[in-house]
């Protein structure tokens, strides 16, 4: 074979690095999903393991969390996506100089820091249900529905982008010719607009159910005594990460592979040019058919389901375990042969008071004389210094 | 069943704009009407206010005798053929066509048998599962026709509906746009910039320039009685004098146009506003109405130099000056009219194919 150029190698070395970049994290963040250490790390690698999983599926506070955040993201979906089209369609219809102002008003919410929106929604409800006299249970104070409307404030502005950009390629004699036709202004929308909207609200929807599920900086003060996935998440990391959160990403990697490769196969499937390929072979058009993809892919990842439930790694853990032990029951020897030597204070070291001294530091000579600093030095260097 | 319309004082003002002038006409059932003028004069405007999308400032659109004001273009019986035909692009054909009954809650079944007849008359039988997209312009043009039939309109209203197709597809579609037309009996209202679609169509003409109507009559008239300097230049093409009546005695007028002898110009009962001796006037003369005088003797006579020759194949198209001014005058090929660029030509034309209008705004070329 030949030798290629440097130069040609380049392009491919370009593309590793981006990958790697891209997918490096993932990758190991996967790998630290099987690994029995107590932290997620690659190395060193203790024991293959999908406890993890288990822990995962037993920690009701994260799975609440998850539940709350789909929750909230079929919600915002559902009040996002009619505001968001509402508002591309108002200003695909209104002259030039109110569009433009409408348009920064729809739009600023986007501009607006996530946290603002948070706090605002908390103190505008709050107001709004001290109006009210609402109680502490009412939806005024809810997490669910605070989070909801938050969310929607700037959600909404995305998905108008969305739709605004579809919108503007509507043919709007279209909506007159299904008047003329007899339509009603319900039945010309229903029949002419929306058809011709579906990609995008399909994308947008997608959008907004994504934005609102990873949202963490309006989530995180409207959803007052409840939680999210995200802010779940963050205290894990504030108080203490496991690798079940590896687990967690594997969950939504593997979710997102699986969609993303049925999408492909049904791209795929459907081209003209496969069309002529499987006309008259049966067996392939079967077997690259999206649906037969989709039942494969589901019945590996019960494989998956099946295995991770019933894979048992306590042999290796409790031999890890033992082995620890024995390291540390080795440190400890070591130390108790030492301990003597560290017991003597050193003479030099120090009194940083009782912040950070030692119990021995304290009988010790100051290099400063006496420690004026020290609270309970204060009654012994007063007489000194008069 | 078809309707008449009227449009009584019909005026629509934007703002400060006068998008229509005092619209008045009457158009009778299963009559081709069309309006005919520049762009920007009013006409589709005009054509809003009969479909319902426009609704007049001032004055009353009658359908069937029955004021429309406040009627919605759905509840309207017109059916409107866009400029652009408006074609629902995601629909199949036979779903375009039938859309005016899927609004109405007519089933399925129904539907597709209508819309194959509707496919059989317009001849593309079998087409209906054809998406718009694989369908050529002039197949395009007669779907849009097929769609606005299925409203079971009694009035079909057509915006520039040829505008965008090529030459030979424009004067294919004249022809069996008017046998549809004559086939099912509609009322057509047809809006056009496009004089010889006008002329080779309608039954009758209106001539519009900046919001008004200029003149209302069949194409002969049109073309061969002009009442405004406008129509008059507007309408075909037309030499223009500008001259000063001398006497007028009700049959006959004798016009000075700076060239020589008075010219002598008929009277037409049905021109426009009589002019009396001493007034200012236009003075028109078309192309194929102007000679080569076979002897100096002619009435109308008067001497031109040679400027110019476009040669068409079965027309010769020459620019003569007179004392300064341009004319056109078209000769059909027939070998036996010979010019001499280089001699001073006798021109003549007949009095009953002079017309003299009070002068007015002429078209811009």
């Amino acid at each position: 074979m030949k030798m290629k150029s440097p130069t040609a190698l380049i392009p491919g070395l370009y593309l590793t690095l981006f990958f790697a970049y891209l997918f490096g994290p993932l990758i190991i963040m996967v790998i630290t999903a099987f690994n029995s250490s107590t932290f997620p790390r690659v190395s060193p690698w203790e024991c293959f393991t999908t406890d993890w999983f288990g822990k995962l599926a037993s920690d009701d506070k994260l799975l609440s969390g998850l539940g709350n955040s789909l929750l909230i993201g079929v919600g915002v979906v559902c009040v996002a996506i009619p505001i968001g089209l509402a508002a591309a369609i108002t200003l695909s219809q209104v002259g030039p100089k109110l569009r433009a102002a409408l348009y920064t008003i729809f739009i600023a919410p986007i501009l607006v820091p996530g946290v603002v929106i948070g706090l605002s929604t908390l103190i505008f409800w709050d107001r709004i249900g001290t109006l009210f006299n609402a109680p502490y249970e009412s939806f005024f104070y809810d997490g669910t529905f605070l989070t909801i409307f938050g969310q929607v404030t700037f959600i909404a502005a995305y998905s108008m982008l969305v739709f605004l950009s579809r919108i503007q390629r509507f043919d709007t004699t279209l909506t007159e010719a299904a008047l003329d036709m007899g339509a009603t202004p319900t039945q010309a929308f229903v029949k002419v607009l929306l058809p011709f909207m579906a990609p995008a609200i399909g994308s947008a929807t997608v959008l907004a159910f994504l934005a609102s599920l990873e949202n963490y900086n309006t989530t995180v003060f409207t959803i007052v005594s409840s939680s999210t996935f995200t802010t779940v998440l963050s205290s894990k990391v504030r108080y203490g990460l496991d690798p079940s959160i590896s687990a967690v990403a594997v969950i939504i990697i593997a979710i997102t592979l699986i969609g993303a490769i049925i999408y492909e196969c049904r791209n795929r499937y459907y081209t003209k040019g496969w069309a002529h390929v499987i006309a008259d072979r049966p067996a392939l058009k079967i077997a690259t058919h999206p649906g037969t993809v989709a039942v494969i892919l589901g019945v590996l990842t019960l494989a998956a389901v099946l295995f991770i439930q019933n894979h048992d790694s306590s042999v290796c853990t409790a031999q890890v375990l033992e082995e620890k032990r024995a390291l540390q029951q080795q440190l400890m020897e070591q130390q108790s042969i030492n301990t003597p030597q560290q017991a003597v204070p050193a003479p030099t070291m120090p009194n940083l008071g009782p912040l950070g001294g030692d119990e021995g530091g304290a009988s010790a000579p100051s290099p400063f004389g006496n420690n004026i600093f020290s609270p309970e030095n204060l009654g012994t260097s007063a007489p000194e210094g008069n | 069943m078809t309707k008449e319309i009227s449009l009584e004082h019909v005026w629509v003002e934007f703002g400060e704009f006068t998008a229509v002038h005092k619209a008045n006409l009457n158009i009778a059932g299963g009559e081709f009407f069309s309006f005919l003028g520049p762009s920007g004069c009013g006409k589709t405007t005009l054509l809003r206010c009969i479909s319902g999308f426009q609704e007049p400032t001032r004055g009353k659109v009658k359908i069937g005798g029955q004021d429309m004001r406040g009627v919605g273009p759905n509840k309207r019986p017109t059916a409107l053929i866009f400029q652009n035909l408006a074609l629902f692009p995601l629909r199949s054909v036979a779903d375009n066509i039938a859309f005016p009954l899927e609004v109405r809650g007519v089933d399925k079944k129904t539907r597709r048998k209508r819309a194959d007849e509707l496919l059989e008359l317009i001849a593309l039988p079998g087409q209906g599962d054809k998406k718009v997209s694989e369908l050529s312009g002039g197949q395009k043009q007669r779907v849009a026709i097929a769609r606005a039939l299925a409203v079971e309109p009694d009035i079909l209203l057509l915006d520039e509906p040829l505008s965008a197709l090529d030459l030979k597809l424009r004067q294919h579609m004249r022809t069996e746009l008017r046998a549809i037309q004559k086939q099912v009996g509609l009322t057509f209202i047809y809006i056009t910039h496009d004089q010889g679609e006008a002329l080779t169509m309608s039954d009758r003409i209106a001539v519009m320039n900046k919001g008004k109507i200029e003149q209302i009559g069949d194409g002969k008239a049109i073309y061969d009685h002009p009442t405004t300097s406008f129509v008059a230049s507007f309408v075909g093409e037309n030499n223009v004098l500008d001259g000063t009546v001398l006497s007028n005695d009700g049959k006959t007028m004798k016009i000075d146009a700076g060239l020589g002898t008075p010219f002598t110009v008929e009277n037409h009962p049905a021109g426009g506003p009589a002019l009396a001796p001493g007034d200012a006037c236009h003075l028109f003369v078309r192309p194929e109405a102007l000679r080569l005088s076979k002897d100096d003797s002619a009435i109308n006579q008067f001497e031109t130099n040679f400027v110019t020759e476009e040669f068409e194949g079965n027309m010769r198209h020459i620019v003569m000056n007179a004392s300064g001014t341009d004319l056109k005058l078209s000769l059909i090929n027939d070998g036996t009219n010979a010019i001499d660029a280089n001699a001073p030509v006798k021109l003549d034309f007949a009095p009953e194919m002079g017309i003299a209008l009070k002068p007015g705004e002429l078209a811009s070329a």
